[in-house]
């Protein structure tokens, strides 16, 4: 049976999540044996062909004029077209903000299981066990599913983009739906851009956040210094989110955003236990604090017990030294 | 207009997760119940809708055991009309056995707008509100964090629009929808008012309908709750700006993240 992956576009051009979803399918693929197809509803080809060397066999094109925004109706139709024309095993989605719209959707469409946000699958005994943290991260559940196909939504920045491989191009296959946007009774009227040029936090490579002990907005001047050099996203505890001195897009934490980057810099933050619940999956977590008893310590792989005004500034100039030798 | 707000009762975000002896489920001894935080700021959108028109009926809608009184409790008190309790034994049904059982309840009611938090903060799926949109066929926005009603909606009938801003990365889409609509709030949408002594008072003698649900059978089946691998213990590299060197080069050469 084949492995379905929804690849996710976004203006015309392949996210690069849906790259970790055919990654992780190639690898299902070997252990539950199948092709691996995609689906893609997009305004016109956002370049298919080009994921071809990535693993998949085949790639289902939905176009319409309607799907050059994110248009729920219509591309929850593509992927159940999808779905009855390749009849997988498995489908799998990412956990971006579109993956976590659509997926619930073709999961009720098709009255089947939906393990949302996992951050590892496997095949046991021939059937396919998702984990997924619960609790915000502070326990992780083990599920496997009572129908077919079995749905998945992937956590970002979580599982290895497919290498290219240098294999053949798949090929692109018109895929007919029926969709009359009017009907739909929903509409993405505009996309605005909140952070020009900027890497969202869910999918950022490095973190620097900063909290309460910044003591005012105009103080995170250092922690965007850092973020420069370091080629960061920065982030926010939601202390400071909540007084303001942040937009609510950079909280991290049990009410704000997930993120798993590969460096996490954690500045004046105490490391409250919903906060830890947003960044614990970090791959390195480094805390700046001027209290050796912060609680952000217990989580992080290194840290520096000092003051943030003079600590962050010499850590930049480290860094930035360190960029002009490489 | 009619609003319903689904608000599911969740273990408290400062609790430390026990496993429980079947080793599937949350050990609930010693537990403390709140209302999951998104839900809030659903319930406080749908209560300032409410205010905003000066008419219409919120009414607060929770699957789960006879401990979820006390939330719909609270959420009457924060100033909902009226609530549901759809009874249940099942420990943890999955988001479509609640997203079904929901729909069928919210099918009768027949409200313009139907509020749910972005996701529960015990399972953490975020899945309930578009699954519920997908079984009525309504239109639904979920990461809510901006909401304008248009064309007359507080009035009430369908045909009412709503203008709507959605978080995604790095940008907001801007949805216009034409209700009924399925909405889930994100935090930011607003901030969520306390209950005063005058609701609590008045709480008391709002009407708690009671109906028990049969649910259909679970499309997920839970093998374990565990809890995470511990990280490997990490260390203090010094203090000060003097730490700064040492940091950098286990940054570079250990972790080779930089
Ligand atoms: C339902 C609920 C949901 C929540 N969700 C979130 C969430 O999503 N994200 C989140 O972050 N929080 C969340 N919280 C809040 C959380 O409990 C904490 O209140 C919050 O994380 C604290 O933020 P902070 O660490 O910036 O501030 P504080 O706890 O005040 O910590 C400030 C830190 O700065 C240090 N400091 C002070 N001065 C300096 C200096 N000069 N140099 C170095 N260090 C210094 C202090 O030692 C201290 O450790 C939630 C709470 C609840 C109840
Ligand atoms: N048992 C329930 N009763 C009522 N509403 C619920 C229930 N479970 C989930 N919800 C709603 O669905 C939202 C998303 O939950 P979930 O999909 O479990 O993350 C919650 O914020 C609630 O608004």
């Amino acid at each position: 049976m084949a492995i379905l992956v929804f690849i996710e576009q976004r203006e015309g051009r392949v996210r690069s999540v849906a790259r970790e979803a055919l990654g992780e399918a190639v690898r299902l693929a070997a252990a539950l044996g199948g092709p691996v197809v995609g689906v893609c509803a997009a305004a016109a080809d956002p370049g298919l062909a080009a994921l071809g060397d990535a693993g998949a066999t085949e790639m289902l094109l939905a176009t319409h004029e309607a799907f050059r925004h994110y248009e729920p109706a219509g591309y929850v139709r593509a992927v159940v077209a999808a779905v009855e024309r390749v009849k997988p095993s498995v489908v799998v989605f990412s956990a971006s903000s579109m993956g976590r719209d659509l997926a619930p959707r073709v999961a009720a469409r098709l009255g089947v299981g939906l393990a949302a946000d996992c951050t590892a699958l496997a095949v046991e005994g021939g059937r396919l066990v998702a984990t997924r943290p619960v609790f915000a991260s502070k326990a992780v559940q083990r599920v496997a599913f009572t129908g077919t196909p079995a749905m998945v939504s992937l956590r970002p920045k979580v599982f290895a983009a497919a290498p290219s491989q240098n294999g053949a191009a798949p090929t692109v296959t018109p895929l007919a739906i029926d969709h009359d946007p009017a009907a739909a009774r929903s509409r993405v009227r505009e996309v605005k851009t909140t952070s020009a040029g900027k890497v969202d936090l869910t999918e950022a490579e490095i973190i620097v956040s900063g909290g309460r002990g910044l003591k005012g907005p105009e103080n995170f001047a250092i922690i965007e210094a850092l973020a420069l050099a370091l080629g960061a996203t920065v982030g926010a505890s939601r202390a400071v989110v909540d007084a303001g001195w942040r937009p609510h897009g950079d909280q991290v934490g049990q009410t704000g955003k997930t993120v798993s980057p590969k460096l996490y810099v954690a500045i004046a933050i105490s490391g409250a236990i919903q906060h830890l619940a947003g960044m614990s999956s970090s791959r390195c977590i480094v805390a700046i604090n001027k209290d050796p008893d912060a609680p952000i310590f217990k989580v992080a792989d290194f840290g520096v017990v000092g003051d943030a005004f003079e600590v962050v500034p010499a850590l930049t100039e480290a860094v930035k030294a360190l960029n002009a030798r490489s | 207009m009619l609003q319903v707000v689904c608000i599911k009762q969740v273990a408290d975000t400062e609790t430390r997760v026990k496993v429980a002896a079947d080793g599937r489920t949350l050990d609930p001894a010693g537990v403390t119940w709140i209302l999951n935080p998104y839900d809030e700021f659903a319930l406080e959108q749908a209560l300032r809708i409410r205010e905003a028109a000066g008419e219409g009926e919120v009414v607060v809608l929770s699957l789960g055991g006879p401990g979820v009184q006390t939330t719909l409790r609270n959420a009457l008190a924060m100033g909902a009309d009226r609530a549901i309790h759809l009874k249940t034994d099942a420990v943890q049904p999955d988001s479509l056995q609640v997203a079904r059982a929901l729909a069928a309840e919210l099918q009768g009611l027949g409200p313009h707008l139907i509020w749910f938090g972005k996701q529960a903060v015990d399972d953490d799926a975020a899945q309930v509100a578009p699954m519920v949109a997908e079984l009525l066929g309504h239109p639904c926005v979920t990461v809510v964090a901006a909401i304008e009603l248009t064309q007359g909606a507080e009035g009430g009938p369908a045909g009412g629009q709503a203008v709507i801003e959605r978080e995604i990365e790095g940008a907001r889409e801007v949805v216009e929808v034409t209700l009924p609509a399925v909405l889930a709030a994100d935090k930011g949408l607003n901030e969520p008012r306390y209950a005063s002594l005058k609701g609590i008072m008045a709480a008391k003698k709002k009407p708690i309908d009671e109906k028990p649900v049969s649910l259909g059978p679970p499309a997920l089946e839970i093998l374990s709750l565990a809890l995470p691998a511990a990280r490997a213990p990490g260390r203090i590299v010094g203090q000060g700006v003097e730490a700064v060197p040492e940091l950098v080069r286990v940054l570079r050469e250990e972790a080779r993240v930089i």
